[in-house]
């Protein structure tokens, strides 16, 4: 059942440049508790076994099925929740080895944008407190007035006003409170911004300005992304590679551009099928994906994906399809895809 | 002319704050028709939830306040309203299912509990069959293993799941019309896809109309007949959605439909986003003529003297601009 680490731990190595982050092998397993005496009756298995590389300067996007454990890896490569098994590596260092100081450190060079805007933010400290708090746990500021000075910098990156430094986060539309978030990430300066849907609850003259923020941001700083998202148009807009993933493993990994024209998996094949398309007049051929989405309490023997999949044959429920290179740099896991 | 089943006409909702008053939504008019489904669009922070919230009465007053307009619901104003004939409306009329579907679901309860509570509403059914009944509505949003599931709390649901459970909940009251604020933006497209089919059916089925807020113009492009653009509280584009697409005529509807990332057009592949400059004005203090003046690249002298009203410029089809 488990993923092939060793090899693809190889292979999806680029070549000569050594990776920033390196997932292997990560899995989180949640008890599912239940009967008058909370016993663990079950678990989830979220994260089953993923592997991928990020060099610096890339974006590597993340797609899939809703609950298919997007957010979990992201969450488990900060260690903000305990992955159960699995090595991360960040910068050379052993993430799952880190001590409570270490893990502080590291995060100031690993920050996170959260999917919901609403919840991430304290609403009982104004906007420009919630920026400062980071400038100050991390020391980089020296006096009230550097810190307001910073703080107003920051707003401005993000294209909010320095009057909104005093205001709470009730008073902020969706999308305003999603680029306090991104001003919050930026204020330390980091180097790998895992971006969990961070322009999902965005409307979409916001959503290219945040984009194109982010884009500029990278060039700028050099920054790298882990670009989670369910819109498949932004991943495929600002993603270097995308890897798309079906109940907690990865099933395909390829340049974006490449993806998009050829994919190799039937899953993301009809997850491609199903954007819709901004133009009242286009009429496709949509692959609507049969069957209710699986239980990852108890996934699909074999071939997760073989209960809703289009060309599946037999023996796909009894063998688990690995992570192989079927052409340069492009990985899918199908018995029958090449 | 058929009465609309929803007609808002000059809707104002201002909110106190302590740096003054914030017009939310100041001068709203649109209307849906019986079975329609309407999308609603715009710039974030425009005011359309606060619409959406307005005509269930859902603002908090203070700090808010309805300063103007009408809310026609069936031809009879919900402004003036009891609470109590507000809650009869709510429970069987009008349902809405929120953007923000951790807030909305109360995390002490579970979901077969919060759903049961709801279908109770119409029929006079023990607790067990309650409980069936919400099974049931979980299976039809596709929720893997509903028996069990009615049993967990919400924070047991990934972000997608928990909306399809707000979607269940808000069919148990088989409404007239299904508010719909940001029902799908947290989730993958072919979730995605299900749910639109689903809500789709659901309108086919019980003629339900449809108010569709959302920031996917590709969902808009897909579901609905009409489209509603707002900018800064106000109404600045009304067209069919084929119009809409083909033909923009306000500004910020053209650039809103420019910045939209294609992944249909391979060619245009890695170009920069045209993202609308600037950023939406303070509704502390809105501009005295149109709001959109100080983004647009066509903004001359006379676009600041006054709003613009909304002219016909086609069957159907109305624009908030000088031009
Ligand atoms: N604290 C938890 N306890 C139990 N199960 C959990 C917990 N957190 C997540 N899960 C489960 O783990 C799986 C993966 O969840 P995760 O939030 O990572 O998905 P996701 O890919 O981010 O989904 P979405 O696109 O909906 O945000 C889901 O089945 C979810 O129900
Ligand atoms: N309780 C409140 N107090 C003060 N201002 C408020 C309050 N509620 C909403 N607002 C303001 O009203 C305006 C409209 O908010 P609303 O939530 O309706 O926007 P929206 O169009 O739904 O945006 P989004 O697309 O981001 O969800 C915003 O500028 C917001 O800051
Ligand atoms: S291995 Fe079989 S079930 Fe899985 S994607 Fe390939 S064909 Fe479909
Ligand atoms: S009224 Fe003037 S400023 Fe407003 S959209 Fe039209 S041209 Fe632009
Ligand atoms: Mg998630
Ligand atoms: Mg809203």
């Amino acid at each position: 059942m488990s993923a092939p680490v060793a090899s693809q731990a190889a292979a999806t190595t680029p070549e000569t440049a050594k990776p920033l982050l390196s997932v292997r092998d990560l899995r989180k397993h949640f008890a599912i508790r239940g009967g008058i005496l909370s016993r663990v009756v079950d678990k989830v298995h979220a994260v089953d076994g993923v592997s991928f590389d990020i060099k610096a300067g890339e974006t590597l996007g993340v797609v899939g099925e809703s609950g298919c454990g997007k957010s979990t890896t992201g969450r488990c490569i900060l260690r903000l929740i305990e992955p159960s098994s699995g090595e991360v590596w960040f910068q050379g260092a052993d993430v799952m080895k880190m001590d409570h100081n270490a893990l502080q450190a590291m995060r100031r060079d690993m920050q996170i944008i959260f999917q919901d805007p609403y919840a991430s933010l304290n609403p009982r400290l104004t906007i420009g407190a919630i920026i400062g708090e980071a400038l100050i746990i991390h020391k980089l500021v020296k006096s009230r007035q550097e810190m307001e000075d910073r703080v107003v910098q920051l707003l401005e990156t993000v294209g909010l006003r320095p009057d909104h430094m005093r205001r709470f986060p009730h008073e902020f539309s969706g999308g305003q409170r999603q680029r306090i978030g991104i001003a919050r990430a930026l204020a330390v300066e980091p180097k790998l911004l895992i971006c969990d849907e961070p322009v999902s609850a965005l409307d979409v003259s916001i959503q290219a300005q945040v984009i194109n923020l982010l884009e500029d941001l990278q060039e700028q700083f050099g920054l790298t992304y882990l670009f989670i998202a369910h819109d498949l148009s932004v991943v495929e807009h600002i993603s270097t590679r995308i890897a798309v993933m079906y109940l907690g493993r990865v099933v395909e990994i390829a340049p974006a551009a490449e993806l998009y024209d050829t994919p190799i998996h039937p899953y993301s094949e009809a997850l491609l099928s199903a954007v819709p398309i901004p133009d009242p007049t286009v009429k496709r051929k949509r692959i609507m994906l049969e069957g209710d989405v699986p239980n990852p309490i108890r996934p699909p023997s074999g071939c997760h994906f073989h209960t809703r999949c289009p060309i599946a044959r037999p023996d796909c429920s009894q063998r688990s399809p690995v992570l192989e290179e079927k052409r340069p740099g492009h990985w899918a896991a199908c018995h029958y895809r090449d | 002319m058929v009465e609309p089943l929803l007609d808002i006409r000059g809707l104002k909702t201002w909110f106190k704050t302590d740096d003054g008053m914030v017009r939310a939504v100041d001068g709203v008019d649109l209307h849906i028709d019986r079975g329609e489904t309407l999308g609603v669009v715009g710039e974030s922070g425009c005011g359309k939830t606060v619409t959406a919230r307005s005509v269930l009465k859902l603002i908090d007053m203070p700090p808010g306040r309805f300063e103007a307009g009408q809310i026609l619901w069936q031809g009879r104003d919900l402004i003036p309203l009891s609470m109590d004939e507000m809650d009869k409306i709510r429970a069987k009329e009008i349902a809405i299912i929120f953007q923000e579907p951790m807030t909305s679901l109360n995390p002490v309860y579970t979901v077969g509990d919060q759903i049961a509570e709801v279908i109770a509403l119409h029929q006079k059914l023990s607790r067990k069959q309650a409980i069936a009944g919400a099974a049931e509505m979980l299976r039809l949003v596709n929720i893997p293993n509903p028996e069990r599931r009615v049993h967990d709390y919400p924070h047991q649901f990934s972000g997608g799941m928990r909306q399809r459970v707000m979607i269940a909940m808000a069919l148990s009251c088989q409404p007239k019309l299904l508010i719909a604020d940001e029902p799908t933006t947290a989730l993958d497209v072919t979730i995605q896809a299900q749910i639109l089919e689903l809500m789709q059916e659901m309108k086919e089925r019980f003629g339900m109309a449809i108010m569709l807020i959302t920031h996917a113009m590709g969902v808009v492009a897909e579901t609905c007949q009409r489209v509603t653009v707002m900018y800064a509280g106000n109404v600045v584009e009304e067209a069919s959605v084929e119009a809409l697409f083909g033909d923009p005529r306000h500004p910020y509807t053209q650039g809103l439909i420019r910045s939209i990332p294609r992944v249909d057009r391979s060619a245009e592949k890695k170009q920069r986003l045209e993202a609308i400059a600037g950023t939406v004005p303070n509704l502390l203090e809105p501009p005295p003529g149109c709001r959109f003046a100080a983004r647009c690249k066509f903004a001359m002298d006379v676009c600041t003297q006054g709003l613009p009203p909304l002219k016909e410029v086609g069957p159907g089809h109305y624009v908030r601009c000088v031009l």
